[in-house]
């Protein structure tokens, strides 16, 4: 499904929300970004249609494709900006890359429940990196940002290091921007509406943005 | 400066970390350069990764400074950077190392070919022509024992890869 039968689904146009990057984190990385889309949506089993899309990805994704994935602009471009933050992407995978790993190694895309297929639809399609939060514990507009002292990431004992650059609201570090996932975002089995969030990086275009948010939002809610 | 809307991260604005980050225009322009030629590298090893798999294993990997995103500074960078380089080197030998055997054993196989009674017994694979898939090339005797007193040698050549599933004529 590409970005317009994602919208068409939807029956509405989401206009992604910006997120805001502390200034001298911009002024390091120009092309960093965020974007979220807020949609109704709990965790849950996968509807059959997700599922028979997932089995369809998994039918289109061969062992060349991931071989051959890196040399692609946005697996590449993910791969440069890990580099550019200490992290080795052939050991802290990439998103695009760990998912690539795991259908090789399972032999198909795995269902691990909604909202996580919607997330891995959109980013096998698009390549961009996202997460999934409850939007009802957002507090303002999303950031990146360094951790300030003293600060931790929810359900993560122990603090952050100083410096380490986190996905924000107003109020508290929510998640590490990339590298091992340490909290579910805050999903419970009461939560009514999820804040789809994908991080843009230099050489990741904003129609690439979009299209991924567009085909989790359609399919959370397919 | 006011980063929120609701000045909930007052300690964020007079951290020592943003003024070590906030150094001379210089340092910001070499870290902006190094981070260019760290993709550009990157791009450069990945190709050959691509290239050479799967006859060459090349190694991708440069140990990270951190176990968790941070701004890596100036000597990080240039680590990266000349580890990718290295990395980059290493695989230029190993494609190239790897290219003269193929040559080589792609002549050894012609004149196997040529005159199978003076290979006896030798068996070069498609791997080792740098050709994919599976199969090889046997120098073997006709006829097994009659062939090797009478020096009747030929070179056989395998049918390739085992099937993946019985073949549906089987079930017939």
């Amino acid at each position: 499904m590409d970005a317009g039968g994602a919208r068409s689904q939807l029956g509405w146009e989401p206009s992604p929300e910006q997120g805001w990057v502390a200034p001298h984190i911009a002024e390091e990385f120009p092309g960093l970004g965020l974007a979220w889309v807020e949609v109704d949506g709990r965790l849950g089993r996968t509807t059959e249609p997700v599922l028979q899309r997932l089995r369809d990805l998994s039918d289109r994704f061969y062992g060349s494709h991931a071989i051959h994935m890196r040399e692609r602009p946005i697996p590449w471009a993910y791969r440069v900006f890990f580099r550019q933050i200490g992290l080795d992407p052939d050991r802290t995978r990439t998103p695009i890359e760990q998912l690539a790993l795991d259908r090789l190694h399972a032999g198909a895309f795995a269902s691990r429940g909604m909202p996580v297929d919607a997330l891995t639809i959109a980013t096998v399609e698009t390549g961009v990196a996202l997460r999934a939060f409850d939007a009802a514990k957002l507090s303002g507009r999303l950031c990146i940002r360094d951790s300030a002292p003293g600060e931790s990431l929810p359900g993560k004992p122990g603090k952050l290091a100083q410096g380490t650059l986190t996905i924000a609201d107003e109020r508290a570090p929510l998640e590490l921007l990339f590298g091992p996932s340490t909290a579910d975002g805050g999903l419970e089995s009461d939560t009514a509406r999820i804040a789809v969030v994908a991080v843009q990086v230099k050489g990741v275009p904003q129609a690439a943005i979009d299209e991924a948010l567009w085909i989790a939002c359609a399919a959370i809610q397919a | 400066m006011i980063y929120t809307r609701f000045g909930l991260m007052p300690d964020l604005l007079d951290r020592e970390m943003l003024t070590t980050l906030r150094v001379g225009g210089d340092e910001r322009l070499a870290r902006a350069e190094l981070r260019r030629q760290i993709g550009r590298l990157e791009h450069q090893l990945s190709r050959l990764a691509a290239e050479a798999f799967p006859r060459v294993a090349i190694d991708t990997g440069v140990a990270g400074h951190f176990a968790e995103p941070r701004v890596a500074g100036l000597a990080e960078l240039e680590q990266v950077r000349d580890a990718l380089a290295d990395r980059i080197a290493a695989a230029r030998v190993a494609l190239e190392t790897q290219g003269e055997l193929e040559t080589s054993n792609r002549e050894l196989l012609r004149r196997m070919l040529a005159a199978p009674a003076e290979h006896k017994w030798l068996r070069i694979s498609r791997a080792d022509v740098g050709e994919p898939g599976c199969g090889h090339w046997h120098s073997r005797p006709r006829l097994g024992p009659l062939g090797m007193l009478m020096g009747w040698w030929r070179v056989k050549v395998s049918s390739g890869c085992p099937l993946s599933a019985r073949l549906a004529a089987v079930e017939r």
